[in-house]
């Protein structure tokens, strides 16, 4: 098989110098990585983006409104935040609004597998989003960040579905005031 | 010097010609990296990817086995269709509608005791890293460019400086008529297919001057037809290439024409090739492209003589078109390649061209051959194609000056095409004119 070292040695040797190009203004390998992601989202009529700065497309806001399933007629929302090492690291997405779910908490932290330890550089924004999206369709008891909704959901699904529309209504459950989310 | 011997395989007689060949030295040899003894173990274990089962696929794939590779993946996601039959010798009638991977897989174990080749019935994109990280070769019989650029990039961007085996050297074939090129990438270390985008240029367009004036080649008349008799008359809403009754139409209108400057040559099925930008695909051609790249995997796997790709020559052309014409050179890597090179290449650019005309200038560049082109600066999101917000939001850009946009010379501009998923590109703007 080919000898890949020597060859690397070789070509290290016939190199120069050719790093001191300037100090100018560099698009950064995140950017383009996100500007490829962004041109390929399928957000459908379901999904919508909102960029409030839009020089920085690391920071954005993704609206979904779930047309099926019991989260069916809200409005939910979410700030992505993409660190500098994407797609090295996951991007950082949190729900901005108090939503009663078994996997997002009171602060807004989401549960979702590619979001942390199942992320991949080779996963893309479309990946998340469609989890997203997902997590309202299909809540999951088994892996909860709202233990108290996942209990719900586990013994009594007409409690829970009873429950979604008090907290999406803005109402109480369980002690805990939810915002209104219903369109 | 290493002795002449041939270290014969484990079924000596079956190998005999090929051991005399892979396991004993030759003139060319690197000693230094040969060793005859070990060569028949080594390729029994290879793994090694055949990416396409279509005219060079078949070749490639019967090739390497006769090779003595003998754990072979095949990946197409296309299905055999009955035009396919009279070069893609691996498949029969009755295979009509099956899987091209799974039927050349089939086919060439029957054949070929002792090889085992796994077939994958889908898209190179329906693969991850990990799927590619597990071959030690890749070769590849495509016709798409956008394909080869596809998995040019995803090679290249599997390597990791510490590990030697994330190195995984790429043959590619590829064939057009009577032409055709094998050449070998090793990533990073010499120019990859995105260095070589250039010769892969469009086919140059007629001038539409001399379609409208004096036509000197029968395609020159159907090209008339085609773009300027068509839109005069509109004999149906819109042309359909697959519609004899149009393609019909057209060749009427392109053979008129032909006899008024006594052009002889419009036939229908020129018509047709030329409308639909046909060119005939050679069955001999393919399998000289297809030995040359499978005799690259035996050199590359066994180092039984120097293989194309380092340090000098890595690009074979052929051309069958008056007689038989092979050149081989070397083709520089480039340091602004968006896959291979780090740095950002340069772009001529007027500062007062409005942002659109930059737009429009990146599409037609024979180097990027770009559709839906995004573009931002380092601070500055200039022009996005989606998402719907954000077009809405950067649209306004489009009718504004390079220099009203606040760009300046020397400043970086990064490209993105959904057409090329993995592939991005970095402009240095250099202004033409001072503003
Ligand atoms: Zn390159």
């Amino acid at each position: 098989m080919l000898k890949i070292w020597s060859m690397k040695k070789d070509q290290q040797k016939a190199d120069n110098e050719n790093t001191a190009a300037g100090k100018k203004k560099k698009v950064t390998a995140a950017q383009l990585r996100v500007q490829r992601d962004l041109s390929e989202l399928s957000l459908g009529d379901t999904m919508r983006t909102e960029f409030p700065d839009p020089d920085d497309i690391l920071s954005f806001i993704l609206f979904i409104e779930p047309d099926e399933g019991m989260y069916r007629g809200s409005r939910f929302s979410f700030t992505f935040n993409i660190p500098p090492h994407f797609p090295h690291e996951p991007p950082k997405v949190q729900c901005r609004e108090k939503i009663y779910h078994p996997n997002i908490d009171l602060e807004g932290k989401v549960c979702l597998n590619i979001l942390r330890e199942d992320w991949k550089p080779v996963l893309n924004l479309n990946a998340v989003i469609v989890g997203l999206q997902f997590l309202f369709l299909e809540p999951n008891a088994s892996d909860p960040l709202n233990k108290e909704a996942a209990e719900d959901l586990r013994t009594n699904r007409e409690v829970f579905k009873r429950n979604v529309r008090a907290a999406m209504s803005g109402g109480r459950v369980g002690g805990v005031t939810f915002d209104k989310t219903i369109k | 010097m290493a002795s002449a011997q041939a270290y014969p395989s484990s079924e000596p007689e079956r190998w005999k010609y090929l051991d005399r060949i892979r396991t004993r030295a030759g003139p060319f040899t690197n000693d230094g990296i040969f060793d005859g003894s070990m060569v028949a173990g080594q390729m029994d274990k290879m793994k090694i990817l055949v990416i396409g089962a279509g005219g060079l696929g078949c070749e490639i794939l019967k090739n390497l086995a006769l090779s003595g590779f003998k754990d072979i993946h095949v990946i197409d996601m296309d299905t055999i269709d009955i035009s396919n039959l009279n070069r893609q010798f691996l498949f029969r009638q009755a295979d009509v509608g099956s899987s091209k991977a799974e039927v050349a897989a089939r086919f060439v174990e029957q054949r070929v005791r002792g090889v085992r080749i796994t077939p994958h019935n889908c898209r190179i994109q329906d693969k991850d890293e990990d799927f590619y990280m597990g071959f030690q070769l890749v070769v590849c019989g495509l016709d798409s460019i956008e394909a080869r650029r596809w998995i040019n990039a995803t090679l290249v961007n599997m390597v990791d400086d510490a590990v030697e085996d994330s190195y995984t050297p790429l043959i590619d074939g590829g064939t057009e008529g009577f032409k055709g090129q094998a050449r070998v990438v090793i990533p990073t270390i010499t120019s990859c297919l995105e260095c070589q985008l250039d010769m892969h240029a469009p086919r140059a367009a007629v001038p539409l001057c001399t379609l409208a004036t004096i036509p000197r080649q029968p395609e020159h008349c159907v090209e008339w037809a085609h773009v300027i008799a068509w839109d005069q008359e509109k004999p149906f809403p819109e042309l359909d290439k697959d519609d004899p009754a149009h393609i019909g139409w057209l060749y009427q209108k392109a053979l008129a024409r032909a006899h008024e400057f006594r052009i002889s040559g419009v036939t229908y099925a020129l018509t047709q090739g030329v409308v639909k930008n046909i060119i005939p695909a050679i069955a001999a051609t393919n399998s000289v492209i297809a030995a040359a790249c499978c005799n690259e995997a035996l050199k590359i796997s066994s180092s039984c003589a120097p293989a194309l790709g380092y340090p000098d020559d890595n690009y074979m052309m052929y051309s069958g078109n008056d007689a038989i014409y092979t050149y081989t050179f070397k083709h520089e890597q480039k340091d602004d390649c968006p896959v291979c090179g780090n740095l950002a290449r340069e772009l001529d650019v007027d500062p007062a061209w409005t942002l659109g005309e930059l737009v429009e200038s990146l599409a037609a560049r024979p180097a990027a051959q770009l559709r839906k082109p995004s573009v931002r600066a380092a601070g500055k999101t200039l022009y996005m194609q989606s998402p719907a917000s954000l077009e809405a939001q950067t649209r306004p850009n489009l009718e504004r000056t390079l220099s009203d946009l606040g760009l300046r010379e020397g400043d970086e501009i990064g490209v993105t095409d959904p057409a090329f998923a993995t592939v991005s590109f970095k402009f240095k703007l250099k202004f033409t004119k001072k503003s």
